[in-house]
């Protein structure tokens, strides 16, 4: 025994030959892995100056400061064709922003309500939700801005025949118009009024779960509510004297004057946008309220809760978890997405930028741009949902 | 035996009695419709609103797709109101699908040489051949048969349509398009994707720190940014890397983005299967003493990607409705063809656009809907009563 001990030990080698030791093994391919993408770095490093030459173009960041020369259709800030490529850029920002942000809340009520729909205890609203979502998940994006754009939006009437909605809204085949508000003097004390409405309907729900938890009744709070968050702005305007004013559109005999105007290739974009997202989005609210053991239903039945508030106090809460993981990543698809303005000419970020890379033959500094702002999006985004992720995740003794 | 002198007062019952009838607010359609409708005042109200806007949707709907459509025509005279130069009444409108119909052989082949259509039709009967026994579960040879369908299939399917071989005529992949393009490239896309994915999402969950960081860049950079940079990127920037002079084909750029593309989502779902694998079963093919390629290859991958058969057919559906991006960077895949098509003055009026795009998100619709009931069968079969 001791014997045969004796002599395997001898027979093993105290470390394994320095090939087969995993240590120099990882290094030797970690190595080779940098040397070999090094390599290639160089040599396309290398070819593109080339390329850049032949083609007479010089490279860096410069231009940006040099006159775009092209119209934009829609610019949230002040904007011209004597602006710089750095301007236009930020106005394709501003565009991107715009249409995800309006896009998102839209989508989030579509979603939800269509996603509660497939749960309804109604056969006919159950099966109208299935229908729509197994349409618009199926159908690519593109198709549906387009269907919106070439098919919907040209059926408009032209200017002429414009249909005139209430409150002096207008819409033909050029776009949407409707009213520009025009704030009067003290009108900031209305935006003060409105924060100080919701500071008090903070601290109020905040005294009154502390009532609650003390006597264990619970005080009024969501009338109240909405009378500090609604009334107080509203009282504020009257108290001034309304120092509101519309800049009305006006129906010309070939154009609109005045108002403000959205244009078809937004309205397609958002409306496409919202419909497409609000498929995924009811699917993962449906996952979510199902993800949701019954028992807990039937406990806070059992604790005589009523109907409404176990789906607001027991439900959502637990289903909330389950779905704002994959809701973030809709929403940052969403914004994504929007990307696909470019097929219809809305100047948004990439649709700008590639009128920029066609004009001046920037492919490097533009594509690095894009990935760049779109990268940082996604990363704000994930690092702020993980923080949410973080804080809503269920406490574990 | 038994005094049968009292039978008269015995009752027994010989045989069952019938089954009642469910008293009569309980059968039928209208009970149904009172449990499933009218359950409630809420629910009545769903109903009636529900009722009304399909009333309000269904005939119009109808009407344009089918009753006012035209089948057949030769021109845009057919599809046109008289006041637009047409020979219907005025105030018409209806889907056109006389134009789709003469459109037909484009929207499948692109712009195909007429003579050598049927290499593509040739093509699509061996990629049938090749996929429908692979996706049957019960037809055996699965591995010869993956093979085939992976690896042969693609090659004599490239050889075939491009030609220059055998005495076919080449065909340049600019004159490809339609449907043939849209399938091509997301069969690649399919092809390609996930043997990459397998190796960046094993990359990202290695020990070796640079391998770990390059695969998480890689990844983190091309789901952070929207496919249509991505193929701007392969289209514009692809061509600088290579040395001057060699010129590289549009149709293979595009290829190439959207397999990069895919390869990145990819990884992220077979990441997702592989840490669902217990710890247990790495360490049981550890202590067997398998080397790292069988670990992964005979233990941990055959269960990881199981696991996520759902999750990968989800990126194959997502991948093939974003095909139809490479349409923006002008080629003539299906919905590229699609527009293009609305351009022809031989056909153009007010309601060709609709009718083509309704055409192609039905094509899409068909492809994708199959392929997520085919998913949902699949978990099904594969559920091999581990779920919880």
């Amino acid at each position: 025994m001791t014997m045969e001990e004796a002599e395997l030990s001898a027979r093993r080698p105290d470390r394994p030959v320095f090939y087969n030791d995993p240590f120099w093994r990882s290094l030797a391919y970690q190595l080779l892995t940098i040397l070999v993408l090094a390599g290639a770095i160089v040599w396309m490093w290398t070819n593109t100056l080339e390329n850049l030459k032949r083609a007479n173009l010089s490279s860096g960041f410069g231009f940006l400061q040099s006159r775009a020369g092209f119209d934009l259709a829609q610019a949230l800030i002040p904007y011209s064709s004597d602006s710089s490529y750095f301007r236009a850029l930020e106005v394709g920002l501003l565009n991107t922003l715009a249409v995800a942000a309006l896009g998102i809340v839209t989508t989030t009520i579509l979603g939800l309500l269509i996603g509660i729909g497939r749960l309804s205890s109604n056969w006919l609203v159950r099966k109208l939700a299935t229908v729509y979502v197994e349409a618009f998940r199926n159908i690519p994006l593109l198709v549906i801005i387009f269907f919106w754009y070439k098919g919907v939006l040209n059926a408009l009437p032209n200017v002429r025949e414009s249909i005139v909605m209430p409150f002096g809204m207008i819409l033909n085949n050029r776009g949407f118009y409707f009213p520009a508000p025009i704030f009067g003097e003290g009108s900031i004390l209305i935006l003060v009024a409105l924060a100080v409405g919701i500071l008090a309907a903070f601290l109020w729900s905040r005294r009154a779960k502390a009532q609650q938890m003390a006597t264990g009744k619970r005080p009024p709070v969501f009338w109240v509510n909405v009378a500090l968050v609604l009334g107080l702005p509203i009282l504020t305007f009257l108290v001034l004297g309304a120092p509101l004013t519309f800049d009305m559109p006006v129906a010309g005999k070939f154009n609109i004057s005045g108002g403000n105007i959205v244009g078809p290739e937004f309205m397609s974009l958002y409306l496409a946008l919202s419909f497409y997202t609000a498929a995924f989005i009811a699917e993962i609210v449906r996952a979510g309220i199902r993800g949701v053991a019954k028992g807990q239903t039937e406990a806070a039945y059992a604790l005589g809760i009523q109907p409404g508030r176990t789906m607001r106090l027991v439900i959502l809460p637990q289903a909330l978890r389950i779905i704002i993981p994959p809701m973030t990543s809709q929403y940052l698809n969403l914004t994504k997405n929007s990307s696909l303005a470019v097929a219809i000419g809305y100047a948004d970020l990439v649709a700008v930028g590639g009128t920029i890379l066609n004009q001046t033959g920037r492919a490097i500094e533009v594509v690095a741009i894009w990935l760049l702002i779109y990268v940082s999006i996604s990363l704000a985004t994930s690092l702020f949902m993980n923080w949410f992720n973080r804080k809503m995740a269920l406490v574990e003794r | 035996m038994a005094d049968n002198t009292n039978t008269s007062l015995q009752f027994v019952r010989r045989e069952l009695v019938a089954a009642q009838k469910p008293p009569s607010q309980e059968i039928g359609l209208l009970a149904w419709a009172r449990k499933n409708l009218f359950g409630s005042i809420f629910d009545s109200v769903l109903t009636i609103l529900a009722l009304l806007t399909l009333l309000w949707i269904l005939p119009g709907l109808i009407d344009w797709l089918f009753i006012d459509a035209i089948w057949r025509g030769t021109d845009r005279t057919f599809c046109a109101t008289v006041a637009q130069g047409g020979i219907q009444p005025d105030g018409w409108s209806g889907a056109c699908w006389a134009f789709v119909a003469d459109k037909f052989q484009l929207y499948m082949f692109g712009s195909y040489p007429v003579d050598e259509r049927w290499r593509p039709m040739l093509v699509f009967v061996i990629f049938a051949a090749t996929l429908a026994p692979l996706l049957m579960p019960r037809v055996p040879y699965k591995v010869p048969n993956a093979i085939a369908a992976l690896v042969v299939m693609p090659v004599i399917s490239f050889f075939l349509l491009h030609g220059g071989v055998f005495g076919l005529s080449v065909v340049e992949t600019s004159l490809w398009g339609g449907l043939l393009v849209t399938l091509i490239i997301s069969y690649v896309g399919i092809v390609v994707s996930l043997p990459v994915g397998i190796l960046l999402a094993l990359g990202r969950r290695s020990e070796m720190g640079i391998i770990r960081m390059l695969c998480v860049a890689f990844i983190e950079l091309i789901r952070g940014v929207p496919l249509i940079t991505v193929l701007f990127l392969a289209s514009f920037m692809l061509p600088l890397f290579l040395p001057p002079g060699t010129s590289i084909d549009k149709f293979l750029r595009a290829v190439i983005g959207v397999s990069m593309f895919a390869s990145a989502y990819m990884a992220e779902v077979i990441r997702g299967g592989l840490q669902a694998i217990p710890k247990g079963q790495f360490e049981g093919a550890d202590s067997l003493g398998l080397s790292y390629w069988q670990k992964m290859g005979l233990i941990v991958m055959p269960q990881a990607i199981k696991l996520v058969i759902p999750g990968i057919v989800n990126t194959f559906i997502g991948m093939f409705k974003d095909t139809s991006l490479v349409s923006i960077i002008s080629m003539y895949d299906l919905l590229g063809i699609v527009r293009s098509s609305f351009a022809d003055a031989n056909w153009v009026s007010a309601v060709t656009p609709l009718t083509g795009l309704i055409f192609a998100g039905f094509v899409f619709w068909l492809f994708c809907f199959s392929m997520s009931r085919y998913s949902n069968f699949i978990e099904r079969h594969l559920d091999t009563g581990h779920k919880r």
